[in-house]
């Protein structure tokens, strides 16, 4: 019984130097070999920026950003104060912030609201509108600048007037549909015992929400909230649309695009200014990756 | 930069940090309190409306009246004064190969074919390669990292990474230094109509890679490892179980990821402007929709342009309600 219990344990692969196990560590050494060189390949864009944006203008312009990882090393925070004077970079970081959080609190909040009363509540034509949601997922933003546009001219809602509030609630109009869908799946799987017990305990309505929906959602509510600030925070075509290239509005995303036109030969200044609206989302993705990862997943794998 | 200034807005946006939740809440605790003042009958037919009446406003105003105002808007000329029929989509469509909206079409058809195809192989390829390493997450989540950052930035990225010297000098630019250790010329990568497209769009799908990965990941964790062991018991190699167990097995999950794809190619907009406005031949719908609005200010031909794009998307959209309403049908 041993015997042939530890013959199953051990196959022929296990043992050193038979031509079985020689193939397993080549493949195995294959495919580390494989993974590395991937994931090398896809970093080096984004390091070859980040080193650039350290190097001085002169080295900047007459070798590549790999020559400044071998001795003598050669660094400068230079293009960082540059283009951080000879722009409205600071402006628009404030403005990416101004616009970023209320973009992200209103939607959240009014679709929570929602995702409730479609996923506990009954009223007339519920998976009607439901299924217009998941299908106004689908529709180019590009087919609702015109009335928009026009509408908000007419009603004065421009940056002028107005400053961020029309995008905000562009925003809010915009993100809606994705951020219904996702809250109202997971208030759907809550189960109906925790409901019916509230209702017999007298509970009203605001409190079974505020009480016991919310606080059993925080994962899915984190998750909508990170995935919708990086969505905004990166945004470029509703942003320009609707408050174009003013610097007292313009967030990041289109500051820094403007440069690309204005300063397209002063290419060691871009590098640092690109790296610079690429902070912020860096340091809430590597810290709160897990809820950003769970976002994506609950938006697309139920499709 | 001038930070006197900005510390004089922190105070707005503190004021916006609170008002703007105190307002929501403000509005559901009065919406129930007016409820609550109802007879008990009619209550529960009014107490959703509070609910999801914003939502409903919000979204009506701002995605499903506008669309039809774009339709509606199509069919008049520049200034919008006079009723032209359809004759803002002929000059979209007329002129084939090369005239009108054209070349932005086969673009996007490009885009649609190699951004979905490219960054559907990687993914998947990338998920099965991590899935068998120890140290997979920091490599999934450095693949995952460009996900995180805007499309202007990635623009910015690959159009260093495509830097350009002439021949002889040293090169700046990754991708031509490269080119440069194999003895070959350096190229113009993002300059030249005939290389520009898939220039673009291995800018895209560089930045795409990971959420397919993070996916298709995901679905291949779910498969259950019994089922892979008996077919390796059954002597199957590792790529006839990819053929024949994993491949099947994630199909409803590739296709969820293609479509999802298949809408952003369409909607290719923030790399195609920042590298090349559409030029050299680089055109695409979304692009050429923004030039009309803005350059040209003819908002004819651009909701002509726009409801172009929404034909486009029909398909995708109609194929999405179905698998919505096949996995309402399982619940």
């Amino acid at each position: 019984m041993t015997i042939a219990s530890e013959r199953v344990a051990t196959p022929a692969a296990e043992r050193p130097f038979t031509p079985e196990w020689l193939g397993q560590v080549f493949s195995k050494g294959l495919l580390h070999v494989a993974v590395i060189g991937i994931t090398l390949v896809w970093i080096v864009p984004t390091l070859g920026l980040l080193v650039s944006s350290f190097r001085p203008l002169d080295q900047f312009s007459s070798s590549g950003w790999w020559t400044a990882l071998s001795p003598p090393f050669k660094f400068t925070l230079d293009n960082y104060t540059g283009v951080l004077d000879a722009s409205n970079l600071g402006q628009s970081f404030f403005n990416s912030f101004m616009i970023t959080i209320p973009a992200t609190v209103i939607p959240v909040t009014i679709a929570a609201f929602a995702a409730y009363a479609f996923s506990w509540m009954k009223f007339w034509g519920r998976d009607m509108f439901f299924l217009a949601l998941v299908g106004l997922l689908a529709v180019p933003l590009q087919a609702t600048f015109v009335p928009i546009l026009t509408t908000f001219v007419n009603l004065g809602l421009t940056p002028e007037n107005v400053g961020f509030v029309g995008l905000w609630l562009v925003h809010t109009g915009y993100g809606l549909p994705f951020a219904i869908y996702l809250l109202a799946n997971f208030f759907r799987a809550l189960p109906t015992d925790l409901f019916e017990s509230a209702e017999i305990d007298g509970a009203g309505t605001l409190t079974v929400f505020f009480r016991i929906v919310l606080p059993l959602s925080v994962p899915a509510i984190a998750s909508l909230i990170i995935f919708q600030f990086l969505w905004i925070w990166n945004d470029y075509l509703v942003a320009l649309v609707y408050v174009g290239g003013t610097p007292e509005v313009a967030p990041l995303t289109v500051t820094l695009a403007n440069l690309v036109g204005s300063k397209g030969q002063d290419y060691q200044l871009l590098t640092a200014a690109a790296f610079f609206s690429m902070i912020v989302p860096l340091i809430v993705f590597f810290s709160l990756q897990r809820y950003f990862v769970r976002g994506i997943l609950a938006g697309s794998v139920k499709g | 930069m001038d930070f006197s200034q900005l510390l004089a807005d922190v105070p707005t946006l503190v004021a916006v940090i609170v008002g703007v939740p105190a307002v929501l809440a403000a509005y559901i605790v009065g919406g129930e309190y007016v409820v609550r003042l109802l007879p008990d009958k009619l209550r529960p037919s009014v107490r959703p409306w509070i609910w999801v009446g914003p939502a409903l406003a919000f979204v009506g105003f701002f995605l499903v009246y506008p669309v039809f105002g774009t339709a509606y808007r199509s069919l008049f000329d520049l200034s919008g004064n006079s009723f032209v029929g359809l004759s803002n989509y002929v000059t979209q469509l007329s002129g084939f190969p090369s005239g009108g909206s054209w070349i932005a079409i086969r673009n996007n058809v490009f885009w649609l074919v190699f951004f979905t195809v490219l960054v559907l192989a990687f993914g998947l390829l990338f998920a099965v390669l991590t899935d068998r390493v120890s140290y997979e997450s920091p490599i999934k989540s450095l693949i995952f990292m460009p996900m995180a950052i805007s499309f202007v930035a990635i623009a910015l990225i690959w159009k260093f990474m495509y830097s350009y010297q002439p021949p002889g000098e040293p090169q700046t630019g990754t991708v031509n230094a490269l080119l440069g250790i194999f003895h070959q010329d350096p190229r113009l990568w993002v300059q030249d109509p005939n290389v520009a497209n898939q220039a673009l769009i291995v800018a895209a799908v560089w930045g795409f890679v990971g959420f397919a990965m993070v996916i298709l990941s995901a679905a291949l964790k779910g498969i259950p490892g019994d089922l892979l062991e008996a077919a390796r018991v059954d002597g199957a190699g590792e790529l006839t179980i990819f053929r024949r167990v994993i491949f099947p097995l994630m199909m409803p999950t590739i296709v969820v990821v293609g479509t999802t794809l298949v809408i952003f190619a369409l909607k290719a907009f923030d790399v195609v402007y920042v590298m090349t406005n559409g030029n050299y031949d680089t055109d695409v719908l979304a692009n050429r929709m923004y030039k009309l609005l803005t350059a040209s200010q003819d908002f004819g031909d651009a909701s002509a342009v726009a409801i172009i794009l929404v034909a486009a998307v029909i398909p995708v959209l109609i194929f999405n309600l179905r698998q919505f309403r096949a996995v309402e049908a399982r619940r």
